[in-house]
């Protein structure tokens, strides 16, 4: 399902500036990438076509990159994007079980988002936080020592 | 500005998700509140390893060791040990106190640093990483002083070398000969690149020497450039560490400023500079030609080697690429001399190496041991065991590229060449420990999912071997299994290392080859009993009623989704194992604990 793009003049002009700043860098579509992200949320094909035509790569070699790297998203995120860690030292002590129970809540799959647009679920690699484990995060907030019957209640929270 | 107490609040990333910069703010108010502002000092430092037990604070001058400390215990810390000089006891950490009395034990007498060594993280947990002053404090950029105005590019190289150092990244290439083979390469431009992109599950090593110790790997690596003749940096950081990349660019800033990079660094005429490049996400972007493809703003897939980076490397220009860890030992071995390096450790691994300790064991964290301390003394005296009274069963190194070392080869040294020889590797430094509820069949799947999904597809025995592996390995745990399949394993395994491109593809079999070479009767219990002996696999599950438990009740009969459970209420119910789809929600509903599986 396609969402449509909602760029704002604003959020245009701010990528403008972006690609200017790092025009003449040498590889500088990783870093703009990154940049775009943060001000659009996502990286649809509109905003890969701007960045194409400003950095003057083609827009094959873009999708190529936006694709290939996990950090890069097409799809916008939820409200509160969760995301649960399959790190292994997370997955010995069970966030195999909470990422089960997490989606048998919201009825969502990983990488999905909830029709309402509140929750996106996302299994992450290892967020370093092992003393934690098993871990989740909702947004920047971390929740440590998780045990699957506390799930309902954190997103209820939100 | 002298202080009479000092408060060290951990600010690493496993402290702070545990809420260590809320204890932070109620330090600074309560202290303002009691107008101690002038007398104690608030620093936030690097992690202290011990993140089982976060959020950690200890103060100084007496060493109080605190752990798990809440927002609200912050006014008590306050009041009683800073204003009238009463230690808290309760919330003490129980290990730093000697037994039987209050007295406070100095960190080095308690069990987890006892046998650690601090090399490599020696400034972790004990200055704030965000204040130059601190580091320079510490012997800071010394090292570098000394580089560029008493030694010769090669009398550096030559130091390295003696010292015996070893690529801290997994493949333990001796460091020395890298930076030899890099200066040797004849250029108008060459790089020095940091590999901080520790993609292992479970490992947080790097992470904790950049967020603890940043100037340290800023330190290094000028000396690295003016060893090879580069006057260029890139630090390769995955994006996932933002703590880590905040404090990198600070001490990066602040470095900039007190002329410690940038032009004619200690008046020397050496001029060099770094930059920060940010990962988005990719494992295969660990290994070297990947990274160096991804710095140049491509999709990170690697090429074959040769031509080595030390000849064509970033960019087309000679490069030397080392590990964090790597780097954070130059300084020391510049400073206090190659011979001091390599009284640690064994004949062929010299110095120390740091573990993130993770999984089933009491004291996850981060330590650091002289290379040879053998895995029981990290599992048992420092980690403090396996927790709830398991049994250990095996422990994981060097991540998806390494395998499983069994309970009856506890006494192994940890070095490079006793790790190999069993089947393992040395690996970054993740160290995960499982118990006897661990199945090891679905642990070796776990990891080929990861490669699968990290597999960049350049080359075919990795993308479609790595899936056909994960595909038999899902047949055995579904009970579909075969005697035929662990041959099949086997000799797809082997022709995956042997035709990979790059290290990702020819290690990815390891965590399946080891773990059926020791634990080859856990995958014939899911082929021939079909059963996991470690009652992970659902597929293999069979769910039972025990009639002795079972009061007849019918709660798990109306739970079931497929009618598979029956039976005449207040007497033992039954389940028919052909409709049974083994989802396990009965098991959770029964209130007596009757059903197992």
């Amino acid at each position: 399902m396609a969402i449509p793009f909602k760029g704002t003049k604003e959020q245009e002009a701010k990528l403008m500036e972006v690609i200017a700043a790092h025009k003449d860098e040498k590889g500088a579509t990783i870093p703009v990438l990154h940049e775009a992200q943060e001000i659009y949320g996502y990286l649809p094909i509109e905003v890969q076509t701007m960045i194409a035509e400003g950095l003057d790569v083609p827009l094959a070699e873009i999708y190529g990159i936006v694709t290939f790297y996990t950090q890069f998203s097409l799809n916008p995120k939820g409200q509160y994007p969760i995301g649960v860690c399959l790190g292994t030292a997370c997955y010995v002590k069970g966030s195999g079980d909470i990422l089960e129970k997490i989606k048998e809540i919201l009825g969502i799959d990983v990488g999905e988002c909830t029709d309402d647009g509140k929750f996106s679920l996302d299994a992450t690699r290892c967020i370093g936080a092992c003393g934690l484990a098993p871990v989740m995060t909702i947004g920047e907030h971390v929740y440590g020592r998780l045990t699957v019957d506390e799930v309902e209640d954190i997103l209820k929270k939100y | 500005m002298s202080v009479r107490s000092q408060v060290l609040v951990c600010g690493g990333t496993g402290c702070t998700s545990s809420g260590s910069i809320k204890l932070i703010d109620e330090f600074e108010n309560r202290i303002k509140e009691h107008g101690l502002e002038n007398e104690v000092e608030i620093v936030k430092t690097g992690c202290f390893g011990l993140c089982a037990l976060g959020p950690v604070v200890i103060v100084y001058p007496e060493g109080a060791f605190y752990s798990m400390v809440k927002v609200e215990d912050v006014a008590e810390i306050v009041e009683e040990h800073l204003l009238k000089g009463r230690i808290v006891q309760r919330l003490l950490y129980e290990e730093s106190v000697h037994e039987g009395s209050d007295e406070i034990k100095s960190l080095n007498e308690v069990d987890f640093y006892k046998k650690q060594h601090r090399v490599a993280l020696r400034n972790c947990g004990v200055i704030n990483p965000e204040k130059i002053e601190e580091y320079i404090g510490r012997d800071g950029y010394r090292a570098l002083n000394k580089a560029l105005k008493e030694m010769t590019p090669q009398e550096i190289i030559d130091e390295i070398k003696n010292s015996g150092l070893r690529g801290r990244g997994g493949g333990g290439f001796p460091t020395g000969l890298k930076w030899q083979f890099a200066a040797n390469s004849v250029d108008d431009q060459k790089y020095v690149c940091c590999n901080a992109d520790e993609g292992d599950p479970g490992a947080f090593m790097d992470r904790s020497v950049l967020e603890g110790d940043p100037h340290a790997v800023i330190e290094a690596m000028t000396i690295a450039g003016y060893a090879i003749g580069s006057n260029q940096g890139y630090i390769y950081i995955r994006a996932e560490y933002p703590i880590a990349v905040q404090r990198l660019q600070i001490a990066i800033n602040q470095a900039r400023e007190y002329g410690l990079l940038g032009k004619n660094i200690f008046e020397s005429g050496f001029d060099f500079d770094l930059e920060i490049r940010l990962g988005a996400g990719a494992f295969v972007c660990g290994e070297e030609t990947a990274l160096m493809t991804s710095i140049e703003g491509k999709r990170g897939e690697p090429r074959p080697r040769p031509p080595f980076p030390a000849v064509k490397g970033l960019f087309g220009k000679p490069t030397l690429l080392n590990n964090v860890e790597t780097y954070a030992n130059i300084p020391r071995i510049i400073l206090e001399g190659a011979d001091t390096f390599a009284s640690i450790g064994t004949e062929k691994s010299k110095g120390t190496k740091v573990f993130a300790l993770g999984g089933k064991i009491h004291n996850t964290g981060l330590v650091e041991v002289p290379m040879g301390t053998t895995l029981r003394e990290i599992i048992e005296d420092i980690g403090g065991g396996i927790p709830n009274g398991k049994k250990f069963k095996a422990a994981q190194t060097g991540g998806p590229s390494g395998g499983c070392i069994p309970a009856e080869l506890i006494d192994t040294p940890i070095d490079y060449d006793s790790l190999t020889a069993i089947g393992s590797m040395m690996g970054s430094g993740g160290l995960i420990v499982m118990d006897e509820d661990n199945c090891m069949v679905d642990i070796a799947k776990f990891f080929l999912e990861f490669t699968v999904d990290e597999s960049c597809g350049k080359c075919t025995p990795c993308r479609i071997g790595t899936k056909r592996l994960l595909e038999i390995l899902n047949k055995i745990t579904d009970g579909n299994g075969t005697m035929e399949d662990l041959e099949r394993l086997e000799s797809l395994a082997e022709a995956i290392k042997a035709g990979s491109l790059c290290g990702l593809g020819q290690t990815a079999p390891n965590p399946v080859l080891s773990t059926l070479k020791y634990f080859r009767h856990e995958y014939e219990a899911h082929i021939v009993d079909k059963t996991c002996p470690a009652h992970v696999c659902k597929g293999v599950a069979k769910y039972e009623i025990d009639a002795d438990k079972c009061k007849g009740c019918g709660l798990c009969a109306k739970q079931c989704p497929v009618g598979a459970i029956s039976g005449e209420v207040k007497s033992p119910f039954s389940i028919d194992a052909d409709k049974c789809i083994k989802c396990g929600a009965c098991m959770d509903k029964c209130p007596f604990k009757a059903i197992s599986k």
